[in-house]
């Protein structure tokens, strides 16, 4: 009989997403640079575009660092699915026994792994050129990484809506904007009351919030939408 | 055993308004080697589609085990081996790595069985190969490996002959032939002449609809 023993593990698939994933983006190098120099590139020409003193700079860095944030994983997203939806990939990860959550769950932690991690990571020699006050440090990397986690599980979602369409990426955008309004709010403030001396405590706590009702949701939306965007 | 494996019960499929087929009916008892036919837009993928729970029919139900797919579909799906027209072969992966981890969403395959499944569709010596330097032919070829690596009983082929060169196509007939006689269902389309000893075909072009051809 063929299908005498049809026991898998749940988690195999997860792991292949995951490893495959991160193999092939790490051959395809400079796919994933674009967003990071994106970033680079926009907060470094912001001191020049603007008065470049102390104390203005200052005032706008939390905010402007995690604009330039928000923009850059907003840029990323829209090969998100993409690829896996044009040769058939998604079609398998829909048909195999795989909980399709865990699949998806994979492809954004890889997602978040290679654009929202290295983002927060170098945020703090961007803070220096825009001279935030080293109170601000701590507070910009922690919420810049609980930040951009909750932005890629929001993309994921409007990612599997749009990946259907020719041209996704203004519908994208609309779509996943308001969503990224109240993380964007928060975060930003995070930083800029740690800078005051108010502590960083309570918008953390408020991202982390954030980031585990986005676990539980965005996955499973998105793994509906991609259920109806397979149809087209 | 005599329990039919898969049952399409009155099944009407329509694409973009449009009636492709109704009232299918058909049963695939074990050991079922199927073969789809029709003119080009009569709704063959659509039908394999359907089966596979990716499209709602528009009526009527695909019964697996005498019970509704889209009920049981965890069950449904560890039984079902689906290869579609698209060719989930990632170019920047190796061979290997393609197969491990299409393997790993079904149950998973160990090294050796992928060597020997390469062996089989003649891709042996290619296991670590950059997928971007194969001929379409050899990517299809990656894809049909997983019918040896694969324990599912239902096998569902869009088109498992394309771009591939006469000695492979006698090697997967005889694959889908062997799967059948263990005890399997095969359901594949295709334009080709076959040369399988026996095979069932179901003809879509007998399901269309009255207003189908008052419109053509």
């Amino acid at each position: 009989m063929p299908n005498t023993d049809n026991r898998y593990q749940i988690g195999a698939g997860f792991k292949a997403v995951i490893r495959r994933d991160l193999t092939s983006l790490w051959r395809n190098r400079s796919d994933i640079a674009s967003p990071l120099v994106f970033f680079l590139i926009s907060i470094t020409l912001l001191p020049l575009g603007v008065d470049p003193s102390d104390k203005l700079l200052a005032t706008i860095a939390p905010g402007m660092i995690w604009i330039m944030a928000l923009l850059a994983t907003l840029l990323s997203l829209d090969t998100l699915f993409r690829q896996d939806y044009d040769d058939g990939s998604l079609t398998q990860f829909i048909l195999s026994p795989q909980p399709l959550y865990l699949t998806v769950l994979a492809k954004v932690i890889v997602h978040w792994l290679t654009t929202g991690l290295p983002l927060a990571l170098i945020a703090p020699v961007l803070g220096v050129m825009l001279s935030l006050p080293s109170g601000g440090y701590w507070p910009l990397v922690l919420s810049l990484t609980i930040g951009t986690a909750i932005m890629s599980l929001i993309g994921a979602m409007g990612a599997a809506l749009t990946v259907c369409l020719r041209s996704s990426a203004l519908v994208l955008t609309l779509i996943i904007m308001p969503l990224y309004l109240p993380v964007l709010i928060i975060g930003a403030n995070t930083v800029s009351s740690a800078v005051a001396g108010f502590g960083a405590t309570q918008g953390l706590a408020l991202l982390g919030a954030a980031l585990a009702l986005a676990l539980l949701v965005m996955p499973l939306a998105a793994a509906g939408a991609l259920r109806i965007s397979s149809n087209h | 055993m005599s329990e039919p494996l898969l049952t399409l019960e009155n099944l009407s499929c329509e694409r973009d308004g449009r009636t492709l087929f109704s009232g299918v009916h058909y049963t695939c008892n074990r050991g079922t080697l199927l073969q789809i036919v029709g003119f080009n837009g009569a709704g063959k993928t659509t039908l394999l589609h359907t089966l596979a729970g990716l499209l709602p029919a528009s009526s009527g139900t695909v019964l697996w085990r005498g019970q509704p797919a889209h009920r049981q579909r965890q069950a449904f799906y560890q039984e079902l081996l689906y290869l579609g027209h698209q060719v989930p072969v990632k170019p920047q992966l190796s061979v290997r790595e393609n197969l491990l981890w299409l393997g790993a969403l079904n149950p998973p395959a160990t090294e050796a069985a992928i060597a020997e499944a390469l062996a089989e569709v003649d891709l042996a010596g290619f296991e670590d190969s950059p997928s971007y330097a194969l001929s379409a032919g050899q990517k299809r070829r990656v894809l049909l490996a997983q019918l040896y690596l694969s324990r599912a009983t239902l096998w569902i082929l869009d088109e498992p002959f394309t771009a591939i060169d006469k000695a492979g196509v006698q090697k997967l007939e005889a694959a889908m032939a062997c799967h059948a006689a263990k005890g399997g269902v095969v359901l594949f389309t295709s334009h080709q002449p076959l040369a399988m000893a026996e095979f069932s075909i179901l003809d879509l072009s007998a399901y269309q609809t009255p207003q189908e051809f008052a419109d053509a």
